[in-house]
Parts: structure tokens; sequence; C-alpha cells
């Protein structure tokens, strides 16, 4: 479809229609006569007629249009030969149009799950939760805007390609965090979009792959994605990772996970934002049990994630890594400077930690205000019921 | 494609400026200029008076209604603009990246309505 979109001159929406065309005939005429020898060439041929076809149709209708319809049929006859070599390439293409700068962040998304991914707008709409006519509406705008402002479908000169590469990676790990991040009730169709966050990381890791980044995003996807049986209990609440049946944690995506971990962290110097998480990922990964994790380990992985991505969040893990492994006054130093500091003050992880740290240490009635300052900022259920429960205790 | 790169800047910005900065500034402008003519990706362009020198005109009746100043007051003026014939639009945000109203205003680049000549 890219390749057709760009002939098209950016017109996603009529490569779009052409594709679905094809493969509409596709079905048909592939169970009469057999499945040709090129199958995405024959697709690709069958688009471009039926494209012009269209093409043609319209402008019979607009005169006003018919010079630039008969540009338009040049340009696809124009274009280059049906190498299915060319296909994968042109993916990656399109993933760099639907996560360019010049859309906004939430058109971005459902672009990319549209055209690269190819979900429908109804499944994007379940999978964000947002209205069908809200997503269908951003990629009417998102397309026209593709169209008109000339954002071009192909990879970005050498120069431009980093900070690109950076945008289209944020979008996949948001996709990513959409499935990740589901209670019980929504569990099968976001599990979908993990998937396919999944699937579409390994395809920009395929296509580039002397790039460390697009490596680690997957290696954490993979590791964190692992982890999905295991992390919801019985009643749909959450499973703390400490507290977790490592035996349902998905081995097979974990053995993909580590080689691709290894890569990410050695391709360049210093390691990236993404190679260093999904480094700190799979530590977890190797501990058969939470007591054998290498917390010493996690705690100087944060110290380097701190330097290439150095916010609040990433020093509150680090805290919370040096407090297992030098126990919870290291850990609350750290902590309480950042609270003091005051930039996370509405961030209920914060005070949560500090709880909990306060209550290793036998401090139950801080602990306890710690808890209940958490409990205000809490917003999903499970995170909810935890917290009350561990406030109960610290009160008892 | 054609663009239109409009710079908005905050006029007022101007007014302590030496004359020495002053034909610095300029000579960079110059240069940018210069430099997309060679490219051959600019067909034309235009700085503009400040603000306090322009007037607004609307129709009020079938009366042409007259007033001193913009339109609109912003935190930002219209200053300037070129007129750019390029590939796309990742080369257009090259070229507006590089003129020198970026680095303390706003470059809008706003794609030109083409419609076919009609026979």
């Amino acid at each position: 479809m890219a390749i057709l979109a760009r002939g098209m001159g950016g017109d996603v929406d009529r490569a779009e229609e052409a594709v679905q065309d094809a493969y509409a005939v596709a079905l048909e005429r592939w169970a009469r006569d057999g499945v040709p020898s090129a199958p995405a060439a024959w697709i690709l041929t069958t688009a471009k007629r039926r494209a012009i076809d269209r093409l043609r149709r319209e402008a019979a209708l607009r005169d006003r249009q018919a010079l630039l319809t008969r540009e338009l049929e040049d340009a696809v006859r124009d274009l280059p030969g049906e190498e299915e070599e060319m296909i994968p390439d042109e993916r990656l293409g399109l993933m760099f149009a639907c996560c360019h700068p010049a859309l906004a962040l939430e058109a971005q998304v459902p672009l990319t799950l549209r055209l690269v991914g190819g979900l429908t707008v109804p499944e994007i709409a379940r999978a964000l939760l947002l209205p069908e006519a809200t997503v269908a509406q951003r990629l009417v705008r998102a397309k026209r805007k593709v169209r008109v402002s000339g954002i071009p479908i192909a990879e970005p000169a050498p120069e431009a390609l980093p900070a690109r590469l950076d945008a289209v990676l944020a979008v996949l790990y948001l996709v990513f965090n959409e499935g990740y991040a589901a209670t019980a009730g929504e569990a099968i169709v976001r599990e979908d979009l993990a998937a396919e966050a999944i699937r579409l990381a390994r395809v920009v890791h395929l296509l580039l792959p002397d790039e460390p980044e697009p490596a680690g995003l997957l290696a954490l996807m993979l590791l964190q994605h692992s982890r999905r049986a295991a992390r919801v209990g019985e009643a749909g609440e959450l499973v703390l990772l400490e507290a977790q049946d490592r035996s349902r944690w998905d081995s097979d995506a974990i053995a993909q996970a580590l080689p691709l971990v290894d890569r990410a962290l050695t391709l360049r110097r210093p390691p990236g934002s993404y190679a260093l998480q999904a480094a700190i990922a799979a530590v977890h990964a190797r501990a058969a049990r939470a007591e054998a994790t290498d917390w010493r380990q996690i705690a100087l992985l944060y110290g380097e994630l701190a330097n290439v991505l150095p916010t609040p969040v990433v020093t509150l893990n680090r805290a919370v890594a040096i407090a297992m492994a030098d126990g919870p006054a290291a850990g609350l130093a750290l902590v309480d400077a950042l609270a003091n500091g005051g930039a996370l003050d509405d961030y209920h992880l914060l005070h949560a930690a500090r709880a909990d740290l306060l209550r290793r240490q036998g401090r139950r009635a801080e602990a306890a205000a710690a808890y209940a300052r958490a409990l205000e900022l809490a917003a999903n259920d499970p995170e909810r019921r935890f917290l009350t429960a561990r406030l109960e205790e610290c009160r008892r | 494609m054609r663009y239109m790169l409009l710079i908005y800047g905050d006029e007022s910005a101007y007014s302590n400026v030496s004359e020495a900065d002053q034909e610095a500034q300029l000579a960079k402008w110059f240069s940018y200029t210069e430099e997309m003519r060679n490219a051959g990706v600019s067909t034309g362009g235009d700085a503009l008076q400040p603000t306090a020198t322009a007037t607004s005109v609307r129709d009020n009746g079938g009366e042409p209604l007259v007033t001193d100043g913009p339109f609109a007051e912003t935190k930002e003026q219209l200053g300037g603009y070129y007129l750019l014939d390029v590939a796309d639009l990742d080369e257009a945000i090259k070229w507006a990246h590089k003129c020198p109203g970026a680095k303390s205003g706003t470059i809008e680049l706003r794609p030109i309505m083409e419609f076919p000549d009609t026979p």
C-alpha cells in the first residue's frame, strides 16, 4: 500500500481502497485459479489497475480534476517494478510517515495502527478507549494532512533518522502500553494490541538491524509481555512482580528477548534508554525466584538509565532498587530527597514507595500517612485495593 | 510541492538592538536568501514592515471599514515570508530550520493550494 500511496502523491486513502479492492479480487480469483507464484506482486498490479479504474471513473464525474487525474495515472503507471523485496522496506517508510512530527501525537497512534497495523476503526476505538467517530475523524484529518502537506512516505534522510526513529519507537511503545495496562475485563482485545506493537517493533528491528534502540524496544516489550499470564490474579487484581508465579512467565518470549538485549547494549555506546530498560527487565527475567534477583545490578542499570533519561521516575525506581540491594534506609535517603524536591508530589507511586520503605523500617505511623497520600492519588481499582490493604496493616 | 514559509517573531525584541547587531542579523538573512536561491528552492520572499505600519480593511455593508493596525494582537507577529518549491515537507522543514527567524521566533509552513489550470 505504501508503494501505491507514494505513487499517488501521498494519497493514502485511495491507495487503501485500491489495495482492499485487489484483496477482494484475489480472494475469488485465487480460489478459482490457484495462488500465483508472486502473490504480492499480483496484488500490487491489480491494485494499480483498480486505482487507475477508480481514478478514471471519478474523473469522468468531475471535469475540474481531469488534468490532475491524468497526472496521477501517469505517476501510478510509472511506479518502479514489482519486486517483492521493495514491499517490506516500504512498510518502514509508511511507519515513518505515520509518526511524522508534523502530525499530532493523537493522530500518529491511530494512523500507525490503521495503515501499518491494518486494524479496523472499531478495533482501534476499542483498543484506545475512544469513540469510533473520534478515531474516524482523526484518521481523516491525518490522512488529509499527509497528502496535502506533502509528508514523505519514506525513510528520512540520515541526519534526521535518529529523531524520527525515536518518534516511531515512542508511538509503538505507547501502543504496547495501551495493551499492557489492561485489567482482566478488557484482557482479550488489549493483549492483541500489545502483540500488534511487538509485531511492528519486530518489523522496525528487522529493517534496521544495526540500530540498537529498535532491538532494545522489542526486547523490552517481549520481556514485559512474557509476564502477562502472571500479572493478573483470579479476581482481576494486579499481582506484584515479587509475588508472581514465575512458572507462568512466557519462556519463549524471554528466550527471544535476551539475545536482543545483549545486541542492543553493545551496538552503540553508551546504550540507549530502551536498551537499558530492557536490560533491567532481563535481570528480573533471569531470576528463577524473586529472592534471587540481582538488585545491585538493577540499581547500577538504573544509574546508567538516569544519565540518558534523567527523569524523577527513573530516580525513584533507582531508589527502590537500592533499597532492595542495601536496605530501606539507603533507598529512603534518595526517595526523601526526591519528595522534598517536589517533582513527584502528585505521583502516587512516590508516596507508595516511601510508605513501603517506612513500613519495612517499622515506622508504621509514618508509613500509614504515606499510604493514605498514595491512596488519594491512585487512579485504578487494583492499585487502590492493594494500597488500602497495606494501609490497614499499618494501622493495626 | 509549493509552500509558503511564514516568519513570525516578537517585534519588540528588535527595538533594543545596536546598529552593529542589526547589520550582523541582516547579513544572516541575506546569506540565507542567497543559499535558497542557489539551491533553486525559493521563488521569492520579502521582509515586512512592522505591524505599527499595518492597515486593516474589511467590508462593512458595501463600504470599506479601515482601521489602524493589524487584524489581531498576538505575541508573535508576521515579519516576512518566502515562497518555496521543494520535493516534500521534510525538505521544506530543512529550509525552515535554517531560517534565521527560527532561532527566536516560529516558522509556519503552509502548503499552497494548487488548482489545475482550466483548459
